[in-house]
């Protein structure tokens, strides 16, 4: 177990490396640079800037510079928000991108999760035709066909729900739902598929001829071993609900992350682009890695490789 | 008494020795005429009646959006001077007039945009650029993969051991980050290409957004497919025909080829019918946060980027783009669930 779960931290070091790496050396391909703005300034002004920002310099030296001051966790000052050290600016996106990602998530899966069961316990009823209806559209619609469409409805006709900012808890509806519908979906496909094959298996048969309760049958025997298939997916469900987070930050003008990770690369805020890029790849990396291990420990079944 | 007496004497029937006609070569085969793979699956595919009805929808879709537009009197990138913002199936004063004085006006069907461009032809072309970045890619996704996992899966050992762990540095990198920044570090380059040397202009014939979204793809979703193709040759090279293949002397290319790759052949299918929605997923994506095919072509994704914007004045805009993409995504997650269900062998009853 403790050379699984090193392995798996070493393998993840070093995917956050080459994610910085590849970041480093793409950023410089893109042509233009962050100060090739609307008005051009001059070549001794440009020259200037450079060698504030350090961009004078050879880029193996910049590489190494970079690297160096990110071990210590310094990612650098914003190139374009003058005065802003990146780690401010990620930590304040983050904070709300987090929000609205992490309460997606959490609808996402006492929504999903319930509906599955339901689904797979009324098998081939009418109640289980409807609702795999409805998740079968769900995973064919893209997160910004939600956004745009619960915005026409509760904003443009109804006018119930403000469309832009988040000062208000009303604020945070459709962006949350926009995010979860997607996972709503996915996570009731995989809860009944994964509900009836333990329903089919060996023990809930020995458990209902024992004449234990339906409660108990249900919440101990079945949900437990049936959630499992759910956790594996909890990894992409948060890279998900990341990249979901871009769209969905762009139509209800949320000045989360997302915005700031599309900003960045189109202003060519190089310090910008590495931090948030980092950032975000780290999270992903190492949520997998954590829901791995944690699949590991709670199913015995599984065998360490 | 009569008949031992022959037999010991040798003297055989030479009749029972005459090589035996077709017929009698019929009457002695007890197998009914064999059912192929592909037969079967294909027979169990027509009988699922959701799998065929998505059938249907998408060969109409791809007669909307490969056939359609040649004969539609208006082009995408077409500006109409004087009916800018119409509603569908309205036409503008000028048209009225031209109407009036007998002449035929095309009616624009869902109306135009705020450049006057007819939304109909638009949606066509957003549905060909829809579908041409799902089959593409995924069409390219399943070479690399294929051939990646097949050589991994078969050679095993150290090769199967570095080839693999390629793969996995490449699954837990978040694709969409790269794939943002690969689709900007690319574009430019490529228009340089597209426009310095000649042999290249192609780029430009078939749009450089695309040619991006085609390299990236490719670059970073293969590993899906490389991981399941070399799981199911994992198991299918130890088998006894395999061994067989190698006692007789076949090559390693031909084993994988003949043999391996025939087998494999069901799962390659579904894997990449289903691959196609979630590139058409990602590429509808892109294009909405704008990183994705050049305006003016019309993709989509841009198509319902471009109607947020007028959603308060126009929300009948957002529908056609908004209902387009979650169809073609919906018939082929159909398909790609029929396909499994007929042609995955673990499946089959």
């Amino acid at each position: 177990m403790v050379q699984y779960i090193v392995k798996r931290v070493l393998l993840a070091i070093f995917s956050v490396w080459l994610v910085a790496t590849l970041t480093f050396s793409l950023m410089f391909m893109v042509p233009g640079g962050p100060f090739l703005a609307e008005k051009s300034p001059s070549a001794a002004t440009l020259e200037a800037l450079n060698q504030k920002y350090g961009l004078d310099q050879p880029k193996i030296v910049q590489y190494k510079n970079y690297m160096l001051n990110l071990l210590k966790g310094d990612m650098g000052v914003s190139i374009k928000q003058r005065g802003r050290t990146v780690g401010e600016i990620i930590s304040t996106g983050f904070k709300v991108s987090a929000k609205i990602g992490g309460l997606a998530i959490l609808v996402a899966i006492s929504i999903g999760i319930p509906l599955g069961c339901l689904a797979a316990l009324n098998r081939g009823k009418w109640l289980d035709n409807v609702i795999i209806l409805i998740s079968t559209c769900g995973i064919a619609v893209p997160g910004f066909v939600v956004a745009t469409v619960l915005m026409i409805i509760f904003s443009v006709k109804l006018n119930l729900l403000p469309t832009y900012g988040i000062a208000t808890w009303k604020h945070y509806i459709m962006p949350v739902m926009a995010l979860a519908f997607y996972p709503i979906a996915y996570i009731t496909r995989l809860m009944r598929s994964s509900m009836l094959e333990v329903l089919g298996q060996d023990y809930m048969r020995t458990a209902k001829a024992k004449g234990l309760p339906q409660s108990v049958m249900l919440f101990k025997h079945a949900l437990r071993n049936a959630v499992l298939p759910v956790i594996t997916y909890l990894g992409p469900l948060l890279a998900y609900a990341l990249t979901g987070s871009f769209v969905v930050e762009k139509i209800f003008t949320i000045p989360g992350l997302g915005n700031a990770f599309i900003s960045s690369i189109t202003g060519r805020d190089y310090t910008m682009i590495m931090g948030t890029t980092i950032f975000l790849a780290s999270l992903v990396i190492f949520m997998n890695l954590v829901v791995d291990i944690a699949y590991k420990i709670i199913d015995p079944r599984i065998k360490l490789q | 008494m009569e008949n031992s007496k022959i037999k010991l004497s040798l003297q055989l029937d030479v009749d029972a020795f005459l090589p035996a006609d077709p017929e009698e070569k019929q009457s002695l085969v007890v197998m009914r005429e064999s059912v192929s793979f592909w037969r079967d699956g294909i027979r169990r595919f027509k009988k699922n009646k959701i799998a065929m009805t998505s059938l249907v929808v998408i060969i109409l879709i791809l007669i909307f959006a490969f056939i359609l537009p040649s004969f539609y009197p208006y082009s995408y990138e077409q500006q109409i001077r004087g009916s800018e913002n119409l509603a569908p199936m309205q036409y503008s004063e000028k048209e009225l007039a031209i109407k009036a004085a007998g002449g035929d006006v095309f009616p624009h069907i869902l109306g135009t945009d705020s450049l006057g461009r007819d939304t109909m032809v638009r949606l066509m072309y957003g549905s060909r650029i829809s579908l041409l970045v799902g089959i593409v890619a995924s069409v390219l996704v399943l070479l690399i993969g294929s051939i990646y996992g097949t050589i991994a899966g078969y050679f095993g050992g150290k090769v199967d051991l570095i080839m693999m762990r390629i793969v996995d540095i490449i699954y837990t990198v978040p694709d969409i980050l790269i794939i943002i920044l690969l689709m900007v570090t690319f574009k430019i380059p490529l228009q340089n290409l597209a426009n310095t040397v000649p042999s290249f202009d192609w780029i430009n014939r078939v749009g450089v957004g695309l040619i991006c979204i085609f390299i990236v793809f490719s670059l970073l979703y293969w590993v899906g497919m490389a991981r399941i193709v070399r799981s199911q040759i994992l198991s299918l090279k130890e088998l006894e025909y395999v061994t067989a293949a190698k006692a007789l002397g076949s090559s390693n290319g031909k084993i994988i080829r003949k043999h391996l790759l025939t087998n494999v052949m069901g799962t390659l299918i579904v894997t990449t019918t289903l691959q196609i929605p979630s590139a058409m997923f990602t590429e509808s994506f892109l294009s909405f946060i704008g990183i994705g095919v050049a305006a003016p072509m019309p993709s989509l994704g841009s198509m319902t980027a471009l109607a947020i914007d007028g959603v308060y004045s126009y929300p009948y805009r957002l529908l056609a783009p908004a209902l387009m993409i979650s169809l073609i995504i919906f018939s082929f997650n159909l398909l790609g669930d029929g396909l499994r269900d007929a042609f995955d062998p673990r499946l089959k009853d």
